[in-house]
């Protein structure tokens, strides 16, 4: 079985954990081999989070620069700092909202443009898709689940060889009965809006 | 019920390292388990705490990793089995317990976890705890996965239980926080209630006894070495004449890489999870076998070393490399890329490296470095003490806890950490070296886990200092575990005492103790400038709830702030205090997130042109 090497990059509190766990319960219902490792711990105090999930035959659970196969970004500025971690093969899913971290506020960064950010990727990489998850999470109903509208995408995009109604019964799975709804309406959405990207 | 309480055997679940962890003690019928919690480990305890409320297995949090250890030694000697788990650096507290009782051995299988954090992502040294093994005389299990994890501590509790030893389990970060799917097995029986039999020519350890005890634990690590050459933990994996010998994460790189470079006939594993005492039989089989050798491991060169002690006494010349300058590191954690790379070049076989996309037209992206909470009390607490300090040349020392983070800019308060505890002895030490005013600061947590002997020091040899107390009600850094000054009550739970720091404080001999509501601001800076002003030792008390904490138990009902039109944007509130509240809206003017705000009104205090009030919702 082919290795597809995934890494996800979020800030503190946008829920990269949740998707992960999703994607590896629709690995499992697929029959795909998978490990995951994440890196947490000062996630609540406003730091980056990551997870890298390892899907098919290799048995390495970490993922080393230059070698991830798709890097799905929650936070534009975050999913450009994480290009080192992707090669010219890589495929990117970004959300193009910002959540300028406080440094900027501080006056001790100046944040990049997000237009400049989309260009630098598409240009080093094989491929782009980038949407305004967090509009598209609001419009789903609530802003906390712009973490599974970056899951449509990713799965839209095909590059995980997952069909969709098995990430969506890995949801039904994963997603607290009272937040179902506007979850599966969150997948839908992500998964449309990457169609159109 | 909780879900690793449940007796599905054969269910495949989804599993954190550490939750894999505890369901194994929890499947070898742990009975009586430990802990001072410290990332990565602190899941485990987390989950059997948890577990604890609603079966019969006894947990505690105890105040730190020694007192942890010696309560565990003696449910272990009397026929329960036992399980202690502490991150890496913990061990060190626990290192004198340890070492006898290595002596003195158990009467029922005693587990010792010590999760090693190598490149340090919440940690202070990446200290290889593997020589605790050999300084110790115990013996040692490494797991590679998160799934071979939660098998081991089964196989390590009855490996204690048949050498009467306590057994090391060493893990790393990414054993503690991968996921990974997990087959659940059947869950033995607990015995919760043991019986002391009184034996002190092995328990009481005066020199007599002890000349004896050193005796016989060589005897049982001779035994215990016997059964590391058999083990089924340690085996070969592949066939030609290339070796790799590797333990714990490195054994999946490197067993990626032989596949990755095409040498599945060339080269062979010995992968090594049976660890101290290492199978020397199984190691000097596997040299003769070998044209030459790579030492994969994480760390020190602790296999490394032991592996060319072997060859040399089995005169055995073949090229044996691990660490070098040109192969592997000490520093840090390894990577799947770097060990294979390294593979390629011992070796000498060709390889084009995956390389990574240019990054040099890259714009600086802005830091986002963690940071204290929005409404986090230390960060009131610090702004108060540097404006009540503002005029003298201050030294404060730190310690290990979230307000760590003060030593970050704007705050920039906290010049010498080195471990739990520390704060306040080597506050006793600044203040006789210089000439310099000390204030240091200790987490109530961290205070009772090593903070009161440093006190007591500090009264008995009279020194001269302001220790700050942040008493915040809640272990806050490792995920909001209880400690001895806790409300349970919070927690829903009875039957527990509580610890008075005040009544604690006064009791040590301190003459000037403090209170202070650190979202007072300007009462508060009073009360720290008397306290700063007097000789000898004084103790200021900040008690505020951690804001997280509160905000989870719905203590308090927030009340967001706002900044007026009164705001003439010289952003002091930024620059003094740097709430992560503050944003600058889209007119580049500063505006609070009142998402995030928690309303504990320090920035209205220090504004100048009281621009910042409630919002009124």
């Amino acid at each position: 079985m082919e290795t597809t090497r995934l890494i996800i990059v979020a800030v503190g509190g946008q829920g990269n954990l949740l998707a992960s766990k999703v994607l590896g319960e629709a690995a499992l219902l697929a029959g795909v081999p998978v490990r995951m490792s994440e890196i947490h711990g000062m996630a609540q105090r406003g730091g980056v989070v990551e997870s890298a999930m390892v899907f098919g035959d290799a048995q390495s659970s970490i993922i080393s620069d230059g070698e991830a196969d798709i890097l799905l970004g929650f936070e534009p500025a975050e999913t450009l700092r994480a290009i080192k971690r992707c090669n010219k093969n890589t495929r990117v899913i970004t959300n193009t909202a910002p959540v300028p971290p406080f440094t900027v506020a501080a006056g001790l960064g100046t944040y990049p443009d997000v237009e400049e950010i989309k260009r630098l990727i598409q240009a080093k990489t094989a491929g782009l898709v980038a949407i305004d998850a967090m509009a598209l999470a609001r419009e789903a109903g609530s802003p906390m689940s712009v973490n599974i509208v970056l899951l449509g995408a990713l799965i839209q995009t095909g590059t995980l060889g997952f069909d969709r109604d098995v990430v969506e019964e890995a949801i039904k799975r994963r997603v607290k009965p009272a937040f179902l709804d506007v979850n599966l309406k969150a997948f839908d959405m992500g998964f449309n809006a990457a169609a159109n990207a | 019920m909780h879900k690793l309480l449940q007796d599905l055997p054969g269910e495949k679940i989804m599993l954190l390292g550490n939750e894999a962890i505890a369901r194994g003690a929890v499947e070898a019928g742990v009975a009586f388990a430990t802990t001072y919690p410290g990332t990565p480990s602190s899941e485990i305890s987390l989950n059997l705490f948890q577990m604890s409320q609603e079966s019969d297995l006894y947990f505690e949090y105890s105040t730190n990793e020694k007192v942890a250890l010696e309560v565990a030694a003696a449910a272990a000697n009397s026929g329960l089995r036992t399980f202690c788990m502490m991150k890496h650096v913990g061990l060190n507290v626990a290192a004198d317990p340890l070492m006898t009782l290595a002596y003195v051995g158990v009467t029922a299988g005693m587990v010792i976890l010590s999760a090693d954090d190598p490149a340090m992502f919440s940690s202070q040294n990446e200290q290889d705890n593997r020589y605790y093994a050999k300084f110790g005389n115990l013996p040692m299990m490494e797991p590679s996965s998160v799934a071979e994890a939660k098998d081991m501590i089964k196989d390590a509790f009855e490996l204690s239980e048949s050498l009467k030893q306590p057994v090391l389990l060493r893990t790393t970060t990414r054993i503690n926080h991968s996921n990974a799917f997990v087959t659940f097995g059947d869950i033995k029986p607990r015995n919760t209630k043991g019986r002391f039999e009184r034996d002190p020519h092995r328990c009481v350890t005066v020199p007599a006894v002890s000349r004896g005890l050193h005796v016989k634990v060589l005897e049982k690590m001779k035994n215990a070495a016997r059964l590391s050459d058999t083990s089924s933990y340690n085996f070969v994996q592949g066939q030609g004449p290339f070796g790799i010998i590797t333990n714990g994460v490195s054994f999946y790189y490197a067993a990626d890489a032989v596949k990755d470079l095409g040498l599945m006939d060339q080269a062979k594993i010995l992968r090594l999870g049976f660890s101290n005492p290492l199978p020397r039989k199984m190691i000097a089989d596997f040299l003769a076998e070998c044209e030459k050798v790579l030492v994969v491991e994480e760390g020190e060169p602790f296999m490394e070393e032991a592996v060319k002690a072997i060859a040399q006494e089995q005169g055995i010349t073949i090229p044996i490399k691990g660490k070098s300058e040109d192969l592997f590191t000490r520093l840090f954690e390894y990577d799947p890329a770097m060990v294979r790379e390294k593979t390629a070049a011992f070796f000498n076989v060709p390889y084009t490296p995956k390389t990574s996309v240019d990054t040099s037209d890259v714009p600086e992206i802005p830091m986002r470095p963690p940071n204290l909470c929005s409404g986090c009390s230390h960060r009131a607490t610090f702004y108060e003490v540097k404006q009540a300090a503002k005029d003298m040349d201050v030294i404060c020392p730190n310690d290990i806890g979230c307000y760590t983070l003060g030593f970050l800019p704007p705050l920039s308060t906290g010049d010498f950490v080195i471990c739990m505890g520390s704060s306040v002895s080597s506050s006793c030490g600044f203040s006789r070296a210089t000439d310099q005013k000390v204030v240091s600061f200790v987490g109530d947590s961290t205070f009772f886990h090593s903070g009161i002997t440093g006190l007591v020091n500090a009264v008995f040899n009279n020194h001269n200092f302001t220790l700050v107390i942040l008493e915040n009600d809640i272990t806050a850094m490792t995920g909001h575990q209880p400690h001895p000054g806790v409300d349970m009550d919070r927690f829903g739970l009875s039957g527990y005492g509580r610890v008075n720091i005040e009544q604690l404080v006064r009791a040590v001999g301190v003459e000037h103790v403090s209170i202070i509501k650190p979202f007072k601001v300007q009462k508060s800076i009073d009360v720290i400038k008397e306290a700063l002003a007097f000789k000898g030792v004084s103790v200021i008390i900040s008690q505020e709830p951690c804001a997280l904490y509160a905000k989870s138990l719905k203590l308090k009902k927030i009340r967001p702030f706002m900044v007026s039109d009164k705001c003439v944007d010289h952003r002091d509130c930024i620059t003094t205090i740097a709430c992560p509240s503050f944003y600058l809206d889209k007119d580049n003017r500063v505006a609070i997130d009142a998402n995030t705000c928690v309303g504990c009104a320090v920035c209205a205090q220090i504004c100048p042109e009281n621009a910042i009030r409630p919002l009124k919702q």
